[in-house]
């Protein structure tokens, strides 16, 4: 590949699609020799395009222990993700990448984790979650909650329901937002669950959703005791460049694509709300 | 310091454009602008400013970065190669050539953006020192003197005489190239052309601007102001002022179809424009004074706060001349800070 400048992406091939929920899939992609196609670590981004359609900014879900491939779970909500959800195995997209910083795994270890998510938003925590799994003895206690609409909604099913319950010292709290025939488990918004398990604030926190969920779980936490030192989340704004110069996710003086989208909670109260 | 006679001035250039692209100020239907010299075009070093900055030389208004191909289920990306061909912009102003140190500060800041880089590598500033500033231009107020430009060469014009002061390597070497148009001249002879510059500077209307008291630590409270709600309000969302502001930098990326192929360009963007911030979930600016507010925050809070306190403005005075609905950034520094202390 000519690494002539960031905005020059190589090409990316799809080698799985696999259908997560009526509306989000999850596609692996390598680089053209069916390698990883590039280093990355928990919370960075990458550029992924279709040419004459369109280029965005996706997560990666996949942990930086997978060193075959990358994984993308993406929502068909726009012209670029509607048109991913058409392509199947061994179809070729392109990809640019890493970008932005990435959560502090190094600050992280030894202590008890809560990760929080809703909906879609499980995608770049997934990352951070099965890291910390494959490195187990490094870190504590690791709590997952998580939480859709309702269960057709519920993205990586077998990670949340069997591998991740599984695990040494790890404990999952799933919730759906209404009643709905067959399941068993919690029903309710995620802040309100996050109350009810009265998690003791002793614990890093990784939060991402929907805005409106990451406002009220941010409440909850205050209620329980947490400071916001101990509280991650991400951003998502539109970006074009994935570099810090187009200006498109700029906020006060940070470039979400380059100094973040992983943000202390306590750094956001010195940036504009634009988010 | 070198002199020539201003007569001679259209055959050394001559000489430079068969060495290197040369662009000149041109006056075409009225309006002044810098276009390729060739024999016979007339340079218009009388007009104080063009009326577009040269930033394009730099960061083109279209820049292709790459074509994809299809082929069947193959898809292939070929970049576009970096620009290598030398040029020089002859007649630039002190506001102007600062304006571009201002940009290096973004794309040349890593990651290195490589065809911005190039383009800087090959251009040559031949920067013209402005003898009769006008009531629109404030340059001063940031530090930029008009008698003083900084360029790879630094030029006056004084009595039939073009003085020119080589400022870099690249200078120096093109002066060699040249020197058979010049003479050894003494840098006294400019001297009193320069207090006469410095002495009209000092009497320009918005030349100190108080711009102390836009610090960041005062970023939430500015970002806050009450004076958005009535500054905005002229507002147009045209966007001619970040089109002719010489330090706005933000761009767009797209693409285009030729059939053959997809052509990936960037090309100029501006944040008053309402997609700017688009998202398939929504748009964090909704309204026209959030996406006023972004860019006059950017210039003079979150740019000097990442860059040392460099200020994103230059003090050309287009956006004063330009805007159709009298808008402009002296406007807001003293509506900003004036209403702020009372």
């Amino acid at each position: 590949m000519c690494k002539q400048d960031s905005l020059i992406p190589q090409i990316g091939v799809i080698t799985k699609v696999k259908t997560e929920t009526p509306d989000v899939k999850t596609f692996s992609i390598t680089d053209i020799e069916g390698k990883k196609a590039f280093d990355h670590k928990s919370g960075q981004c990458a550029m992924i395009s279709v040419p004459g359609v369109g280029e965005a900014m996706f997560s990666i879900t996949s942990a930086p222990t997978n060193t075959k491939l990358m994984e993308f779970s993406i929502k068909s909500c726009g012209v670029l993700t509607s048109y991913l959800h058409t392509l199947g195995d061994e179809s070729q997209v392109t990809i640019r990448g890493p970008y932005g910083n990435a959560f502090p795994l190094e600050e992280f270890k030894n202590k008890d984790l809560l990760f929080i998510a809703g909906g879609i938003g499980l995608a770049p925590v997934r990352s951070v979650i099965n890291f910390v799994l494959d490195k187990r003895e490094d870190y504590g206690k690791v709590d997952i909650l998580y939480g859709a609409r309702s269960y057709d909604d519920l993205v990586f099913k077998e990670e949340i329901s069997q591998k991740w319950p599984d695990e040494y010292k790890t404990q999952v709290h799933l919730t759906i937002d209404s009643p709905q025939e067959g399941w068993s488990g919690n029903v309710g918004f995620v802040p309100a669950y996050l109350r009810e398990l009265n998690v003791k604030n002793d614990k890093m926190v990784i939060v991402c959703g929907p805005p409106i969920m990451i406002k009220f779980v941010l409440e909850e936490l205050r209620n329980l005791g947490f400071e916001k030192e101990q509280v991650y989340t991400t951003l998502e704004l539109r970006m074009k460049c994935g570099i810090g110069k187009c200006g498109r996710c700029n906020i006060g003086s940070k470039y979400v694509c380059k100094d973040g989208p992983v943000f202390r909670c306590d750094e956001l109260d010195s940036m504009p709300g634009e988010y | 310091m070198y002199k020539m006679n201003m007569q001679d001035m259209p055959e050394m250039l001559t000489h430079m454009a068969e060495l290197m692209d040369v662009y000149v100020p041109v006056r075409r239907g009225g309006l002044v602008n810098f276009e390729p010299f060739s024999q016979g075009v007339e340079v218009d070093l009388g007009t104080l400013k063009t009326v577009k900055s040269p930033k394009d030389f730099f960061l083109p208004q279209v820049e292709h970065l790459f074509s994809a191909q299809s082929q069947g289920s193959k898809l292939s990306v070929k970049p576009q190669d970096l620009p290598s061909s030398p040029f020089a912009i002859f007649g630039i102003r002190s506001c102007d050539s600062r304006g571009l140190e201002i940009l290096d500060s973004v794309y040349l800041s890593e990651p290195v953006d490589k065809f911005y880089e190039a383009r800087r590598e090959k251009g040559i500033i031949m920067s013209l020192a402005c003898l009769d500033p006008t009531a629109t231009c404030f340059c001063t107020a940031f530090e930029i003197d008009p008698a003083e430009p900084k360029a790879d060469v630094a030029m006056w014009e004084v009595v039939g005489q073009l003085y020119a002061q080589a400022q870099s390597a690249k200078g120096e070497s093109l002066i060699i190239e040249l020197s058979k148009f010049f003479q050894k001249a003494d840098i006294g002879d400019i001297a009193q052309e320069q207090g006469a510059i410095r002495e009209k500077a000092s009497e320009l209307p918005w030349g100190k601007l108080p711009l102390q008291e836009l610090k960041s630590d005062r970023l939430l409270e500015l970002f806050d102001a009450p004076q958005w709600e009535e500054l905005h309000k002229t507002c147009l969302a045209c966007g001619i002022c970040t089109y002719l502001c010489p330090t706005c930098q933000c761009y767009d990326v797209q693409d285009h179809g030729t059939g053959a192929e997809i052509l990936r360009y960037r090309c100029w963007d501006s944040c008053m424009y309402s997609d700017f911030t688009m998202m398939a979930h929504g748009n964090i600016r909704n309204s026209q004074k959030e996406r006023f507010r972004q860019r006059f925050m950017h210039k003079l809070v979150y740019h000097p706060e990442n860059n040392g306190g460099e200020i994103s403005c230059v003090g050309c005075g287009r956006c004063v001349s330009k805007c159709p609905a009298s808008l402009n950034i002296i406007k807001v520094i003293n509506s900003l800070v004036v209403k702020a202390d009372v």
